[in-house]
């Protein structure tokens, strides 16, 4: 009888010692150590990802020992995950997120921005003209949770109280972080609910305008306007402006959901969702900051004029970090 | 005539054809089509539930410790401290269960193996749809959806609890629930089982499991393969498809099966078992010599898919 020493079991016999040696590398780097690599194996696992490879190539055409085949591709294919995933180090990514990804996404959505912009000024203007046409709108714009007590029954000296009094040193740190993560939580939530067309992002922001005029009014109504300004934007131009990016972000996915242009909605969506995600990343940082600036700087400084000086340079701050013109680092990169 | 259509057909092409449902192309920079397999609705929920269980356990955990600090802190002396350290507490609580909510799937996706631990363990991982790297963006997009694929179904399904009361707020909370549901149930309703998440951010969850490298079968016969000797036409009696079966039947080991199938492949080529002959060492042997056959054929281009197969 013919001798049954196939060409592909020599051919297994010949390279399987290669396969083994990429499956090691491979379980280790996947156990996350990268760093455990030697110069040495580091080189050799592309190269050792290439022969896989060719090795697929050939065990399909001239193989027929399924369980070799597919084994051939789990190890071409977590190999290829390896040899085409990022490797850059966190530290890197960072640093290239603050100084180019997030201003320039920011920046890429200033349509989407303005837009949202508009809708909280003319929802603010509307829940203002609202309740001072008639007071018992209050109640219907500015959700129960959220009034302690503030409304238009209030008395002008707990109004102006409310904007002063400084709470337990001791929990202010605790109000912050509570206050980071409801925030937060409210962009994140904001960005997702743009993929249903828009529209329920455009009344989150809706919301957030209303609520926001119709204290205006209450304040103005007793002559604490000014001060309920200080009080308000002294976080309140980081948490905005947090807000209304976030609501940018969401508008662009469902804008370019609704009508992708030339291209299949699929990709459209990807690529609004991509352009979109590091200023909904970014956004979740503006919020600490928020946080921190309502939770202890709001608490600590007590005068107008302090507070209006610290919502007028953040709001430079930010203006200045999104929208001043900078020079392309590694443009070819 | 029927010879040569086959063999200008690429060698390539026939395979794809007979791949099953879940199958996609996808092709490195070295032009080798790696066929991921597509993570299916089942495996994706069961993922999902692991990881929302790991979720909920860590997070009464640290809701447990965070208590038990706060029992152990009443029974200290200064209340100063007392109350600094409590709100240390309280803190560590609202921002750990804020990095829960949002940073768990995340941070697991940025690994290597861009799989949270219930993906590892059905074996799936998350993968860029156009073959490039998974960016940071990406995993962060597809995560953030999980807002209203979750959560916003979530919050209707316990206002339905609270509300069923009130007969209009009912209804409201079950149009709301048919809405979100929408979103949740999405991948149920695309071929490449894409959730909302993954429409955004361009990714698709693809099966990555860790294959072991098992013997090959022909390595184990060689012993006993003096005694079977197969005419030409006995070898020739099956294609490629029945050449699988027979191989994951061998592997199995299954005494009851083998015994059947030895015994259908014995009518088909008409072989007399002799009085000591095993099934597994006469279906070893004919395996051997079926591969043999198929594969000598495969070198001058004829890949016979199976028995109905006149190449």
């Amino acid at each position: 009888m013919k001798d049954l020493q196939l060409k592909s079991q020599r051919f297994r016999a010949e390279r399987e010692g290669d396969w083994r040696r990429l499956e090691g590398l491979l379980n280790r780097v996947e156990r996350g150590s990268v760093a455990t690599l030697s110069d040495e194996e580091l080189l050799a696992l592309p190269v050792l990802y290439r022969q896989a490879l060719s090795s697929l190539s050939v065990a399909r055409a001239t193989s027929l020992d399924h369980s070799l085949i597919d084994y051939l591709e789990s190890l071409s294919t977590r190999a290829y995950f390896f040899v085409y995933g990022t490797r850059a180090g966190l530290r890197q990514r960072l640093a290239l997120f603050f100084a180019e990804t997030w201003p320039a996404a920011v920046k890429g959505l200033w349509r989407e921005t303005l837009v949202s912009f508009a809708i909280t000024a003319v929802a603010a203007i509307v829940g203002y003209l609202l309740v001072a046409s008639d007071p018992g709108w209050f109640g219907g714009l500015v959700p129960g949770a959220l009034t302690e007590g503030r409304d238009p029954t209030a008395s002008t000296k707990y109004l102006h109280d409310t904007l002063y009094h400084s709470e337990a040193k001791a929990s202010l740190a605790v109000l912050a972080s509570f206050l980071f993560s409801h925030n937060a939580q409210i962009a994140i939530f904001a960005f997702a609910l743009g993929f249903a067309f828009c529209l329920p992002t455009a009344f989150l922001l809706a919301d957030n305008g209303l609520t926001l005029g119709a204290f205006f009014w209450l304040f103005g109504s007793r002559g604490l306007a000014f001060q309920l300004g200080g009080w308000l934007f002294i976080h309140g131009v980081t948490e905005l402006f947090a807000i209304i990016l976030g609501g940018a972000a969401g508008f662009r996915i469902g804008w370019r959901v609704a009508f992708p242009g030339d291209k299949t909605r699929l990709d459209a969506a990807a690529e609004a969702g991509r352009a979109a995600a590091p200023v909904i990343a970014g956004v979740v940082l503006m919020l600490v900051v928020a946080g921190l600036l309502e939770g202890f700087a709001r608490q600590l400084i007590t005068n107008d004029a302090g507070r209006y000086a610290v919502a007028l340079s953040t709001l430079v701050i930010w203006l200045g970090y999104f929208y001043l013109p900078r020079r392309r680092r590694r443009a070819a990169a | 005539m029927t010879l040569s259509g086959r063999a200008a057909m690429p060698a390539a092409a026939a395979p794809a054809a007979a791949s099953p449902p879940e199958v996609r192309a996808f092709v490195t920079p070295e032009g080798v089509d790696l066929r991921l397999r597509i993570g299916g609705a089942g495996e994706r929920a069961a993922a999902f539930i692991l990881d929302a269980v790991f979720l909920l356990i860590t997070v009464i955990v640290m809701t447990l410790l965070v208590s038990f600090g706060a029992t152990a802190l009443a029974g200290l002396g200064a209340v100063g401290v007392k109350n600094n350290l409590s709100s240390v507490l309280l803190i560590v609580w609202l921002l750990g269960f804020f990095m829960l909510r949002n940073g768990y799937f995340v941070l697991f996706e940025f690994t290597p193996r861009a799989a949270t631990p219930g993906k590892r363990i059905l074996g799936l991982r998350v993968a860029a749809r156009d073959g490039g790297r998974l960016t940071a963006e990406a995993v962060f997009a597809r995560n953030a959806m999980r807002e209203i694929e979750v959560f916003l179904p979530l919050t209707f399904l316990l206002a339905a609890g609270v509300g069923a009361t009130n007969p209009i707020g009912g209804w409201l909370v079950l149009l709301g629930l048919v809405w979100t549901g929408g979103f949740a149930l999405l991948p149920l309703f695309n071929r490449d089982r894409l959730r909302v998440g993954d429409l955004v951010a361009g990714t698709w969850v693809v099966k990555s499991p860790r294959e072991r490298l098992s013997i090959d079968l022909l390595d184990a016969q060689v012993a006993a393969a003096g005694r079977f000797a197969f005419s030409a036409e006995q070898a020739g009696a099956y294609g490629i498809k029945e050449l699988y079966v027979l191989e994951d039947v061998l592997r199995r080991k299954d005494a009851k099966t083998m015994a059947a199938v030895a015994e259908r492949i014995r009518a088909k080529i008409g072989w007399a078992k002799a009085a000591d002959e095993a099934d597994d060492a006469f279906l070893a042997a004919y395996y051997g010599a079926l591969r043999g056959r198929l594969e000598t054929r495969l070198l001058f281009g004829h890949r016979r898919r199976d028995k109905f197969d006149a190449a």
